[in-house]
């Protein structure tokens, strides 16, 4: 007598439906633990202790496992630095010549624009401290485009803070241990980030899927954008400081109109953390009624040479410039007037256009 | 050769199968690239998944999938229970054809594998179109699925290694 006649037959049946009945259960427990999920909500605590402390566990592991790989990486690099350091230096010598003419215009601009916001009376953000970090663990999946980074609360992380690269705006803080925090990804699914198209100022969320280019929703405006606008974030919420570059406008395969994040030039590996805070929760909202400091003094050598005649176009202080010639000198044709800085915030960091 | 009817120890065909893949799947996140790209994310618990419903049916794989899948979740910062929910999609199915599957060729179970991914992404990105109000890149979910199939040759040797572990079964 073989097995398959055995009376152990008999008992097929009720091991199937054992088995049905607990991947029923277990499906009844997983969809309540989806429930009762708070990750979408992206407040400080809505990590539950378990997800924080597995974070702290799977930070250092996948660390140390990508320790190798970034040694030979090391090596790797140092290698071809050796073979191609000639034409290497001959590239550099090229930016840095490029580099020094741009950084002349900036110093200019720059200061030009100190006055006119001291004029206009702007209150501008507070200088954010940064911090900077290694990207240790990533999740690069459709679902779920987070990564884990090695610095937390004791640098003064918290929810909420954006996360930048040398390239631009990568993602914010939407969890924290002492020593690791999760990062939620531009392209995740849950993600939705307020962005202005920098050309036209028009607004849009920008809304990952998942995929490689995360789409403009609600982009609203007649030719609002084109292709290779450079688009950043609008501050809107005052969830993140306004002015953070987050890449270029691109045509999707639907024939929306999707953003090539800047963060996709090279590997993230160093991230920088930025303490940011949003004006509605200073302790001190009088701080920005203030009166905003006087204008610098006009350095004598960007004074404009004085003609003798007639005597009224002679060289003036900066503080005797009427204000009505202030929009069309100053401001670019495109900029719009800026609202109340209680309404707005001013830039942190305003990339070069 | 003569056949004993030992039982399976738990151990060794849902414990050791689990730890393994949550490993690999714990690899698989570090932030490295690999000739300039990125290293793939399949969802490697789908090789137990699938087989455990084919080898034999028992209480344990459901239970083992919540924890697995739940590790997921945790590891890579999706909502909890979305992973645990798509695993045991996969799962069923394997389950509820173990008997047409019984002595089929590798190339009907790779079909019914790859069916069972299927499944399994799909409830996934159903449950991440409702979490999140925005539907997943199609690309990026076909491209999950694309590497989770490849991962079927270790599904095979799962399903070859311990089919005929226990006799009763057979």
């Amino acid at each position: 007598m073989s097995f398959r006649d055995n009376p152990f037959g008999e008992v097929r049946l009720p091991l199937l439906l054992g088995a049905a009945a607990a991947a029923v259960v277990a499906l009844l427990v997983a969809f309540a633990l989806l429930m009762a999920d708070r990750r979408q909500t992206y407040q400080a605590g809505a990590s539950s202790a378990l997800r924080r402390a597995s974070d702290q566990v799977v930070a250092p592991v996948t660390g140390a496992l990508a320790a190798p790989v970034r040694w030979m990486g090391g090596v790797g690099q140092g290698i071809t630095g050796y073979f191609f350091a000639v034409s290497e230096n001959r590239r550099l010598k090229t930016e840095l010549a490029v580099a020094r003419t741009w950084r002349e215009k900036a110093g200019t601009l720059e200061d030009e624009n100190a006055r006119y916001r001291a004029l206009l009376g702007l209150s501008l953000d507070p200088p954010a401290p940064m911090v900077t970090a290694r990207a240790v663990s990533e999740s690069r999946g459709p679902y779920a485009n987070t990564r884990l980074i090695n610095a937390g609360s004791e640098r003064g992380v918290k929810v909420g803070h954006p996360v930048l690269t040398e390239n631009g705006l990568a993602g914010r803080v939407i969890g924290v241990t002492p020593r690791v925090s999760r990062m939620l990804m531009l392209t995740d699914a849950a993600s939705r980030t307020p962005v202005m198209i920098q050309r036209t100022r028009a607004r849009a969320i920008l809304t990952g899927d998942g995929g490689w280019a995360p789409e403009l929703a609600f982009l609203r405006g007649r030719d609002a954008a084109k292709e290779g606008d450079l688009v950043l974030t609008s501050g809107d919420g005052g969830v993140l400081p306004r002015g953070l570059a987050v890449g270029r406008v691109v045509r999707g395969a639907d024939g929306g109109w999707r953003v090539r994040l800047a963060t996709d030039a090279a590997p993230i590996d160093y991230v920088r953390i930025v303490m940011f805070e949003d004006f509605v929760k200073l302790e001190d909202l009088r701080a920005l009624s203030r009166p905003s400091p006087p204008p610098p003094p006009t350095p004598v050598s960007a004074l404009p040479v004085p003609k003798p005649k007639p005597k009224a176009t002679q060289a003036k202080p900066v503080q005797a410039i009427p204000t009505r010639a202030i929009p069309t000198r100053a401001i670019p044709a495109q900029a719009k007037p800026p609202p109340p800085p209680a309404a707005q915030p001013a830039p942190a960091r305003e990339p070069a256009a | 050769m003569t056949a004993v009817a030992r039982p399976l120890r738990f151990s060794r065909w849902i414990g050791a199968p689990l730890m393994a893949c949550l490993a690999l799947s714990l690899v698989l996140a570090t932030p490295i690239h690999v000739l300039g790209l990125p290293l793939p994310e399949p969802v490697t618990l789908m090789v137990p998944a699938f087989a455990w419903g084919v080898i034999r049916p028992a209480l344990a794989p459901a239970f083992a999938l919540l924890l697995g899948g739940l590790a997921l979740d945790v590891l890579w910062g999706a909502p909890s229970g979305l992973w645990a929910i798509s695993l045991l999609a996969g799962y069923l199915p394997g389950l509820a054809i173990r008997n047409v599957l019984a002595g089929q060729s590798n190339l009907v179970l790779g079909v019914w594998y790859a069916v069972s991914c299927l499944v399994a992404q799909g409830v996934g990105w159903l449950i991440s179109a409702a979490v999140t109000g925005s539907p997943p890149a199609l690309a990026a979910t076909g491209l999950q699925w694309l590497s989770t199939v490849l991962l079927f040759p270790f599904t095979v040797w799962l399903i070859a290694y311990f089919r005929d572990a226990d006799v009763r079964f057979r």
